[in-house]
């Protein structure tokens, strides 16, 4: 009968989701058995019992034995379902000490995820295959649900709070997921794609830094330049904690104008702010320190990805 | 119509003197059916009332869980200096005031029930009267809290003297205040509305041992209003 | 099949009386001033009829626009702001406008006097009340759906409800609020009624079924309905002045809000159901001729399901982000709600069993309700089910499941009541050929409609969503042809009861052989509803040959 599960679920994306069905179809045929002692015999008595005239119908009032039974009867099966319900459920309920945790932050109308590297992607998402991962999310402005059908798991997403949930996909291959709680106009847009991974895979994902940059770099947006996503870099990596865009003096030299412009060094010797200088002091600051500065910049080796770097010198150029 | 032993309209509407009582209602076969029915009437409205306030008193407990420092601040101001200390004098003078005017509602009530016409309005009107001074005292109060820009949600207007900054805590606290004294002044006002009917018609003598039920249900809506106001006063004047 | 009812036939020999509650006064004040308990439920009739065509037009709106994943209706385009409206407008007119007023506004106003054996309710310048309440709340809906028009669900959640949405949220709330009262003051009156207007000798246990299932939702709308009004009160102020108690932005819980409006909407469900169940009990007895097996049982379960509908308003929000201990505890109360159902619908069983059955109209809607319902029900297993819930809640099963009980149960009940009361309030019976093909088409169309979209929310197909996948459009397709085979049905029952207005009035009093009360009125009634204050001459539900009334 596995044709009927398949047909009226979705694709089985985990080991907790083949536990729900299993639950769904007991439910299932557990309903049909009772609603065919419900149907058959109202349909057949209709028949059977059907008027004839001056016919006398027994006076049956009640029947203690039988009354107490289909009472009795019923709540130790709902007991039943009730524990085996609350068995799934508290699996789903607490995520393992070692799953990957991502980060999502819902607002009208797209899903926006960062992973624990910094990596950040928006309306989709990978993940390594066979681990368990624990999405926390929080909302920036109405409530939104996350709902995976194909890992049967669902939570709504509340501004001012975290709530989670999480599962550990063993199905490669795409998934998607849609907002499940009604959050006005675009509602029904709010959907995106889970992709599980192998490691290989995953592995080169995280390389590239997600799928959010892509769009900046890929030119189809006239909105969403290479320098945006500098600019985005800028502000979510700390660079604005040293260096302004306005030409005021900081911990760190203004990039206002400074593409292009030579600078004196604190050793006396001096350099063209190119690309090659933008990329070097991002990776070894101490190398060539402004004069007048503190050698304090901390190195970005590792922390920024490609599209990063690439972004921020986009975004330095076109300070003039 | 039928002239049956059965019917209703034959006995059962009279009154001990075998005279038609003109306030008898025909769907009820006996007077004493219809001032009973009339009660559980009004009890099940007092009950509705109960629960509508429950749920500011629920909301307000909630609150009060969410910003405790707010709140006990906020409190603060609902007293007045007092020989030198902060005491809740304009509430506890209105506790008095409706406490009073719950004893002379009593009293209108069973002067009615005894045929004492002039005594039933002259309580009634006490009644009216001690309600009055409940609301110039809530004026009063309202007038004060304005005046300090101590105005509900996102009226409020008195950031700069608080204790804590950045908070939603003070405009929650005198949402709820105004919302919920403001509701039970409202049930005052049309208590006032409802007894001074009761006095124009116990002026035309329509109220005696034979049909007292309208001094009677106010009455008992009189009382609930009171009673509301009793879990209002600690609630707001009395915490510290 | 012999047909068991002999239209034209005059119980004894009491002629018709010449004037009757329609034709005493005949200018419009004297319907407008009525006091009269059936002029009201007449006037309620009228007005809840129109409300559902409106809610069922926004029904076949949703319906239509989800025939494609693309959006053009007629050539026109419909866009997602729109289609947020349809379906919200199409659940608040249903909730607020149709469904809790209707059966109590109606067939109870009309009846429970007559089966009590009194002259009136309780209050009846209050039931006037009641229903003025009810006309100004839906003028108010209405008019705040032409201003601008709701687009939040009929549940309102905040943030979106309060600071989310500029449409008409404020004004449709206080409609809502208004009519809370109208149904507050209709329950009052009801209880108060069957508290003290039973006829001499009338114990509790000798009422008709459908008193106790009646005072049953009259103790929840009393009881559960001031809640909705102070939640209402709240969420018009945080929108209106931002008090901080449910909107996120400012501080408040959007959690709380869930909780407060739940806990009123729960127990507002077994108002729209218990009206239904109580119908029930009363037409399986009748068209079987035989008495109701298990009648304490009925009745002590109307009693329970009412009380018990106060504490498992958590499972609406079993992934909303309520605490984990309550989520348990909701959802174990959830299923002992489902005993006292199960143990109504065995107990018509048996009352069939052995029975004398005659399947005209009403009886033919009882028995699919019996299917409707058993579907509604044992759907509602795999909802109180804590882990499957997590996969289904928020989905197209939800939608399936509430329309099982809402409409699959209740409306069919009513239905099938204003066929079983129809020769009692009009004086005339209904062609019973075009009524039955009319109950088949009703059973096949429901059943169209709703049974994919179990399917379609076990798939993942969440609600309120006006896109969707392609795969799920074969399922929509199919639900939405069904949408027009109900609309054909309620067409043709419309038809078939506004059609037996034309003939003259010719039903007897009693064309059911029904044994309780109202029965003995004459059809249509009497202004004062019996000339002689009826005497109780047989238990309920009595078939025995010497209990056969005449």
């Amino acid at each position: 009968m596995d044709w009927l599960r398949a047909w009226m679920m979705p694709p089985q994306g985990s080991e907790f989701a083949k536990e729900i069905d299993f639950v769904y179809m007991a439910l299932f045929w557990l309903s049909v058995v009772l609603f065919l002692m419900i149907a058959v015999p109202s349909c057949y008595f209709a028949w059977r019992y059907r008027y004839k005239p001056g016919r006398q119908t027994p006076h049956q009032t009640h029947n203690t034995t039988l009354e107490v039974a289909w009472s009795v009867g019923p709540l130790i099966l709902c007991i039943a379902i009730f524990f085996w319900g609350l068995n799934g459920w508290m699996k789903y309920a607490v995520a393992p000490g070692e799953s990957m945790e991502i980060s999502v932050t819902a607002k009208q109308w797209l899903w926006q995820f960062e992973y624990p590297d910094g990596s950040r992607t928006i309306n989709d998402i990978h993940v390594p295959v066979n681990k368990p991962v624990k999405f926390t999310m929080t909302s920036e402005d109405v409530l939104h649900d996350f709902f995976v059908p194909d890992m049967r798991v669902k939570h709504d997403i509340i501004p001012g709070r975290y709530t989670q949930i999480w599962f550990t996909p063993t199905v490669l291959g795409k998934h998607n997921f849609t907002c499940a709680e009604y959050c006005g106009k675009d509602h029904s847009g709010m959907r995106g794609d889970l992709t599980v991974d192998n490691d290989a895979d995953f592995a080169k994902f995280l390389e590239t830094g997600g799928t959010e940059w892509e769009e900046y770099f890929s030119g189809k947006d006239p909105q969403k330049t290479p320098a945006l996503w500098g600019k985005m870099t800028y502000e979510r990596v700390g660079c604005n904690s040293c260096h302004t865009v306005d030409g005021s003096k900081s911990k760190g030299p203004s990039w206002k104008g400074v593409f292009g412009k030579t600078e004196q060094l604190n050793n006396g010797m001096t350099v063209l702010v190119d690309e090659a200088y933008v990329r070097e002091s991002m990776m070894n600051p101490q190398a060539k320190v402004v004069k007048g500065y503190d050698p304090i910049m901390p190195t970005f080796q590792g922390l920024l990805k490609k599209n990063q770097q690439d972004g921020l010198v986009a975004y330095i150029e076109s300070l003039k | 119509m039928s002239t049956t032993t059965t019917d209703v309209h034959a006995h059962g509407g009279h009154d001990e003197h075998g005279e038609h009582n003109p306030y008898h209602q025909h769907h009820f076969a006996t007077m004493e059916q219809q001032f009973d029915t009339s009660k559980i009437g009004m009890w099940l409205f007092l009950a509705t009332e109960i629960l509508l306030f429950g749920g500011l008193f629920v909301g307000f407990g909630l609150m009060q869980h969410k910003y405790p420092r707010e709140f006990i601040e906020a409190h603060e101001h609902l007293k007045q200096m007092v020989f030198g200390s902060p005491f809740p004098l304009y509430g506890a003078i209105n506790t008095v005031v409706l406490l009073v005017s719950s004893w002379t509602m009593v009293m209108g009530v069973n002067a009615a029930q005894t045929n004492q016409q002039k005594k039933t309005v002259r309580f009634l009107v006490m009644t009216i009267l001690l309600a009055c001074v409940f609301l110039a005292i809530k004026y009063v109060e309202y007038e004060h809290k304005f005046h300090d820009g101590l105005l509900p949600a996102k009226y409020y207007a008195h950031q700069s003297e608080d204790l804590i900054k950045g908070t939603h805590g003070y405009a929650t606290f005198f949402a709820f205040y105004f919302m919920m004294t403001g509701l039970h002044g409202i049930h005052v006002l049309v208590g006032i509305g409802l007894l001074g009917w009761l006095v124009m018609r116990a002026r035309r003598g329509a109220f005696s041992s034979a049909y007292y039920t309208p001094v009677d249900l106010v009455g008992l809506y009189w009382h609930i209003v009171d009673m509301i106001w009793i879990y209002l006063f600690p609630l707001y004047y009395l915490i510290s | 099949m012999e047909p068991a009812v002999t239209s034209g036939a005059r119980i004894g020999d009491r002629p018709r009386p010449k004037k009757n509650y329609l034709n005493d006064g005949k200018t419009f004040k004297s319907w407008a001033l009525t006091v009269d308990h059936k002029r009201i439920g007449i006037m309620y009739l009228v007005g809840t009829m129109i409300a559902f065509l409106l809610g069922g037009i926004f029904a076949l709106l949703v319906r239509l626009t989800l025939l494609t994943p693309q959006h053009t209706m007629f050539g026109m385009q419909i866009t997602a702001e729109t289609y947020n409206r349809f379906f919200t407008l199409h659940g608040a007119i249903m909730v607020f406008l149709f469904i809790i007023p209707s059966i109590p506004g109606s067939l109870t106003n009309f009846v429970l006097p007559l089966m009590l054996g009194a002259k009136d309710v309780a209050f009846p310048r209050l039931n006037l009340a009641s229903f003025y309440l009810w006309i100004v709340g839906a003028v108010m809906a209405v008019a705040s759906m032409i201003i601008g028009a709701v687009d939040t669900g009929w549940t309102f959640y905040t943030p979106y409800s309060s600071s989310g949405t500029s449409s008409t949220v404020t004004l449709m709330t206080a409609a809502v609020f208004v009519l809370g009262f109208s149904s507050i003051f209709t329950g009052l009156n009801f209880v108060a009624t069957v508290h003290k207007l039973r006829a001499p000798g009338m114990g509790w246990f000798d009422m008709p079924l459908f008193v106790w299932g009646m005072y049953s939702t009259a103790v929840i709308q009393v009881l559960a309905t001031p809640v909705l009004g102070i939640t209402l009160v709240l969420l018009m102020m945080e929108r209106v002045f931002q008090i901080g108690i449910f909107d996120s932005r400012i501080g408040g819980d959007p959690v709380l809000f869930q909780h407060f409006f739940w806990f009123y909407s729960h127990p507002a469900v077994y108002i729209m159901i218990l009206p239904g169940l109580a119908i029930i009990s009363e037409i399986i007895p009748t068209f079987s001729r035989k008495t109701i097996f298990g009648y304490r049982a009925i009745a002590y379960s109307s009693v329970s399901l009412a009380l018990l509908s106060f504490i498992v308003w958590g499972h609406h929000m079993f992934v909303a982000g309520q605490s984990q201990l309550a989520t348990v505890i909701f959802s174990a109360l959830t299923f002992l709600v489902a005993i006292p159902s199960g143990v109504k619908v065995f107990n018509w069983l048996t009352t069939m069993y052995k029975g004398n059955i005659s399947l005209e109209a009403p009886m033919l809607y009882a028995i699919s309700f019996l299917m409707l319902f058993a579907i509604g029900g044992l759907t509602g297993i795999f909802l109180g089910t804590l882990s499957t819930d997590i996969h289904l809640t928020d989905t197209y099963f939800v939608v399936a499941h509430f329309h099982y009980v809402m409409m699959g149960s209740t409306v069919t009940a009513f239905i099938g009541g204003l066929h079983y009361w129809w020769p009692k309030m009009t004086g005339r019976m209904y062609s019973e050929k075009w009524a039955r093909i009319a109950s088949v088409l009703w059973f096949i169309g429901f059943n169209a409609t709703f049974l994919p979209q179990f399917i379609l929310g076990s798939r993942g197909m969440p609600r309120r969503y006006y896109n969707y996948l392609d795969q799920f459009q074969p399922l929509h397709a199919f639900s939405t042809v069904g949408s027009w085979i109900i609309g054909l049905s309620l067409f043709m029952t419309a038809a078939v009861l506004l059609a037996s207005l034309r003939k003259p009035m010719d039903a007897a009093d009693n064309p059911w052989n029904g044994t309780t009360l109202e029965w003995k009125a004459a059809s249509p009634p009497i202004t004062h509803n019996f000339e002689d204050t009826p005497v109780l001459e047989n238990e309920p539900y009595d078939y025995r040959p010497k209990a056969v009334t005449h």
